[in-house]
C-alpha cells in the first residue's frame, strides 16, 4: 500500500468513527443542556458558587456571567504565572514576565492557546496542571454554553430566557468534558503518552552520559487539549512531541478528539430546535468543507512543491516519520478548521499551498466544524446571513427557524463577521509599519510576512497554531496578539448573544 | 444594563468561586485520578517508556537521540532541536522544528548538505549510494526534533555501512532491520518505521560491544 492510499484510508476511518459516534454524542449533548435534574456533585458546586442554576437569564445577564467568569479566569491565571517562582510545584522554574503572563493567560481563557513560551522550560507542574489545563476545560465549556444559549434563543419564542450560564458551564464541564477527557487520557497513556509527577530527572543515553527530561501530567492535559479544541502543548513541539503523541494510532485518536464535539453539536442543535434536518444541513456544510480542505492539503503535501522539499524528495520537513505526510495533512486541516491549533507537524515548513490552506482554514472563521461551541455559533451566524441574502433574492421576508431576520439582526451578524478580519488587518499592518516587530521574523521575504499574518490570524480567530519561526515573545507581539485574542473571542460573543434574544419577542 | 459597582463585585465574586471550585474538579481531582489510573494500569508507559540494555537505562524508545556514531544506525537530522535558555540550572532538551519554509535557501542548503553527507558516509566499496536513493526523512528535520524513527528505506540504505564497520555479513544486518521494522498500525495508520534506539541496542547486543 502506498502512502496516499494509507492517508485516504485514515481519513475514511475518521469519517466512519465520527459518523458512528456523533449520534449518541449529539443526543447526549442535547439532553445535558435541556434541563432535568441536577447531579449531587453539581449541587455542591452550585452551593459553592452561590448561584441558583434554575434561574433563567436574559441575554445581558448571560453575557455578564460569561464576561465576569472569563475576566476572573484571566486574572487568576496571570497571577499564577507571575507568582510561579514562589509557589510549590514549580520545579524551581522562575516566575513568568508580565507581558508573557498576560498573553498566556488571555490565550488559554479565550480557547486560543497561542504560546509564546516553550512549555518544557517555562511552566512547572502547578501552572500546567492547575492553571493551563483547567482553562482548557473551562474555555471549552464557556464556548459550548454560548452556543447553547444561542440555540435556545432560536428554539424558544415569547421569552427572553436563554438559560442559566452557571448551570451550562458546570454541566458542560462535569457531564461532558471531564468524563470524556478521563477516558481519552487513559487511552493516550495506553498508547505511550506520559502521566507522572516525576519532575525533571536524568535518564541514561545510548552513547553514555545522560539527558534531562521533565515528566508531567501530560496525558490528562493532552486529552482535554484536543477534546476542548484548545491546542496548547505541554511541550514546545506540541503534538509532534513523542510524549504527547507517540504512535500513528494516538495521532488519529487525537484528531478524532478534536472533531467529535464540534461535529456532534449540530445534531444537538437540531434536537433542541425540534428539526434534525436543520442540524444536518449545518453538519453537511461543515463536513463538505473539512473533507474538501483535507483532500487539497493531501494533494499539496504529497506533490511537495518548493525548492527545498523538491531537493529532499518529499515534504517531510517538520513532520514525523510515524505519522507521515497523509495523517499530518489531516491533522493540519482539522486543527485549523477548528479553534484547536495543536500541531503534529509544523505548518511553517509545509508547501506554500499547504501553509496557505491552514491560513485560509482559520480565516474562514473556524466553522467547519469549528471550536467546541464557537464552531456552531459561528456557523449559525453564517446561516442567518445566508437566509437573509436568499430572502432578498426571492423577495421574501427572511426567516430562520421561524424567527424574522431584520435589520438589527443583520447589523449584528455583519459586526460578527467583521471583527476578526479587522483585527488581523490592523495587527498585521501595524506590525509591519513599525520598525522593530519585523526583527522577529525567521524567514526572510514573503514567508516572513506570512509569519506575521499567520500570528494575527491565529490570535484573532482563537486558533493558536503558528508559523512558529516568528519570535512572538516580545512585548509587542505578547501585547498585540493578546488584545487580538481578547477582542476576537468576546466581541463575537456579544454579537451572538445580543440579537437572538430580541428576535424571540 | 445594570452595571453598578456592587452588582459587578457580586458577579465577580461568583465567578471567582466558580473558578476555584472547578479548578478543584478539573485541576486537582481529574489529573490525580488519571495519574492513579495511568500508574496502576500502564506504569512503564506513563513514566516514559524507558529502554534498558546491559542493566542500565539507555533512553526512551519514544525519544530520538543524536550521538550514535557511524558504527550504528543514524537518526534523522534535528536542526530544530534546542537547549533551554530559561531556568538554566537544568540542561533541558527543547523540542522543536526548524520552521524554515519550503522556499528557504537555508533549508535548501541543509537538505543538500545532508544529502551529500548521507551519500558520502553510506557509500562503501561495492555499494555506492546514489543521491536519488536517499529518502526524504534522511535529509529533513522532524517536527519535534526528537523523532525516534527512520523510514525503512533510510535504514536499508545504512545497512552496508553498518555491516562493514561492525564486521558483520550484510544479510545478518538486513535481518536485524527487518525484525525492527514496524508496519502501519492495522495496516493503514501512519507510516512504516524503524525505531533507531531499539535497532541500535539490538545491534550492540549482536556485536557484543560494550557501551
Amino acid at each position: 500500500m502506498g502512502p496516499v492510499l494509507a492517508g485516504v484510508l485514515q481519513l475514511l476511518a475518521l469519517v466512519g468513527a465520527l459518523a458512528l459516534l456523533h449520534v449518541p454524542a449529539g443526543t447526549y449533548l442535547a439532553r445535558v443542556y435541556s434541563g432535568g435534574r441536577h447531579l449531587r456533585v453539581e449541587r455542591w458546586i452550585y452551593r459553592g458558587v452561590g448561584a441558583d442554576p434554575d434561574a433563567g437569564m436574559t441575554w445581558p445577564a448571560y453575557l455578564r456571567g460569561v464576561l465576569a467568569f472569563s475576566a476572573v479566569g484571566v486574572l487568576f491565571l496571570y497571577l499564577l504565572m507571575r507568582l510561579q517562582g514562589h509557589l510549590p510545584g514549580s520545579l524551581g522554574f522562575a516566575s513568568v514576565g508580565p507581558a508573557q503572563s498576560f498573553n498566556t493567560a488571555v490565550s488559554f481563557v479565550t480557547n486560543t492557546n497561542w504560546q509564546s513560551y516553550s512549555g518544557e522550560q517555562t511552566m512547572g507542574h502547578l501552572v500546567q496542571t492547575a492553571g493551563l489545563a483547567v482553562q482548557n476545560f473551562l474555555s471549552a465549556a464557556v464556548g459550548m454554553a454560548v452556543a447553547v444559549a444561542l440555540v435556545r434563543g432560536f428554539a424558544r419564542s415569547r421569552t427572553d430566557d436563554l438559560g442559566n450560564f452557571w448551570a451550562d458551564l458546570v454541566r458542560g464541564t462535569v457531564r461532558v468534558l471531564v468524563p470524556a477527557a478521563a477516558i481519552a487520557a487513559v487511552v493516550l497513556v495506553a498508547g505511550g503518552v506520559i502521566q507522572n509527577f516525576s519532575g525533571i530527572h536524568e535518564v541514561g543515553q545510548f552513547a553514555g552520559g545522560a539527558q534531562q527530561w521533565n515528566g508531567g501530567a501530560v496525558a490528562s492535559q493532552e486529552a482535554i487539549k484536543e477534546l476542548g479544541t484548545n491546542g496548547g502543548g505541554y511541550f514546545n513541539a506540541n503534538s509532534a512531541h513523542p510524549f504527547e503523541n507517540p504512535t500513528p494510532f494516538t495521532n488519529l485518536f487525537e484528531i478524532f478528539l478534536i472533531l467529535i464535539i464540534p461535529f456532534s453539536l449540530p445534531r444537538a442543535f437540531g434536537l433542541m430546535v425540534g428539526s434534525l434536518r436543520q442540524g444536518y444541513a449545518i453538519l453537511a456544510t461543515m463536513a463538505t468543507i473539512w473533507l474538501g480542505f483535507t483532500a487539497l492539503m493531501m494533494w499539496a503535501e504529497f506533490t511537495h512543491h518548493g525548492p527545498a522539499l523538491q531537493a529532499a524528495g518529499g515534504a517531510m520537513e517538520g513532520k514525523e516519520v510515524r505519522f507521515g505526510v497523509g495523517s499530518s495533512s489531516i491533522f493540519a486541516v482539522s486543527t485549523t478548521l477548528t479553534s484547536t491549533g495543536a500541531v503534529d507537524s509544523f505548518h511553517s515548513s509545509f508547501t506554500g499551498l499547504g501553509g496557505g490552506l491552514t491560513l485560509l482554514s482559520m480565516m474562514l472563521g473556524e466553522i467547519a466544524p469549528g471550536g467546541t461551541g464557537s464552531g456552531l455559533y459561528g456557523m449559525l451566524v453564517l446561516a442567518v446571513i445566508a437566509v437573509f441574502i436568499a430572502g432578498l433574492m426571492v423577495g421574501r421576508t427572511p426567516e430562520y427557524l421561524g424567527k424574522k431576520i431584520g435589520a438589527r439582526e443583520m447589523k449584528l451578524a455583519a459586526c460578527y463577521l467583521l471583527v476578526t478580519p479587522a483585527l488581523v488587518l490592523v495587527g498585521t499592518a501595524a506590525s509591519l509599519a513599525l520598525p522593530t516587530p519585523a526583527h522577529s521574523m525567521l524567514n526572510p521575504g514573503a514567508h516572513g510576512f506570512s509569519e506575521v499574518l499567520y500570528a494575527f490570524t491565529s490570535a484573532a480567530n482563537n486558533n493558536g497554531s503558528a508559523f512558529a519561526g516568528l519570535n512572538a515573545n516580545t512585548d509587542w507581539f505578547n501585547t498585540t496578539t493578546g488584545l487580538a485574542m481578547l477582542l476576537g473571542r468576546f466581541l463575537p460573543m456579544v454579537f451572538v448573544l445580543g440579537p437572538r434574544a430580541r428576535a424571540g419577542k | 444594563m445594570n452595571t453598578s459597582l456592587t452588582n459587578t463585585a457580586r458577579l465577580l465574586g461568583a465567578g471567582l468561586r466558580a473558578l476555584l471550585v472547578l479548578t478543584l474538579v478539573t485541576g486537582v481531582v481529574y489529573p490525580l485520578v488519571v495519574t492513579g489510573l495511568a500508574q496502576g494500569l500502564f506504569p512503564g508507559r506513563a513514566n516514559g517508556s524507558e529502554t534498558r540494555a546491559d542493566g542500565r537505562v539507555v533512553g526512551s524508545s519514544l525519544i530520538g537521540q543524536q550521538d550514535y556514531g557511524l558504527d550504528y544506525f543514524q537518526p534523522r537530522p534535528a536542526h530544530g532541536l534546542g537547549q533551554n535558555t530559561l531556568n538554566t540550572r537544568y540542561r533541558l532538551i527543547l523540542s522543536g522544528a526548524t520552521n524554515l519554509s519550503a522556499d528557504s535557501e537555508v533549508l535548501l542548503r541543509q537538505v543538500q548538505d545532508a544529502k551529500a553527507e548521507v551519500v558520502r558516509e553510506n557509500s562503501v566499496p561495492g555499494h555506492p549510494v546514489r543521491p536519488s536513493q536517499v529518502p526524504a526523512d534522511a535529509v529533513t528535520s522532524s517536527g519535534s526534533g526528537l523523532d525516534p524513527d527512520i523510514s525503512p528505506a533510510y535504514a536499508a540504505l545504512q545497512v552496508p555501512r553498518v555491516a562493514q564497520r561492525n564486521g558483520l555479513p550484510v544479510d545478518r544486518v538486513e535481518k536485524l532491520v527487518r525484525a525492527h521494522t514496524e508496519g502501519r498500525t492495522l495496516g493503514f495508520m501512519g507510516e512504516p518505521r524503524v525505531n533507531v534506539l531499539e535497532l541500535n541496542v539490538a545491534l550492540r547486543e549482536l556485536t557484543g560491544r560494550k557501551a
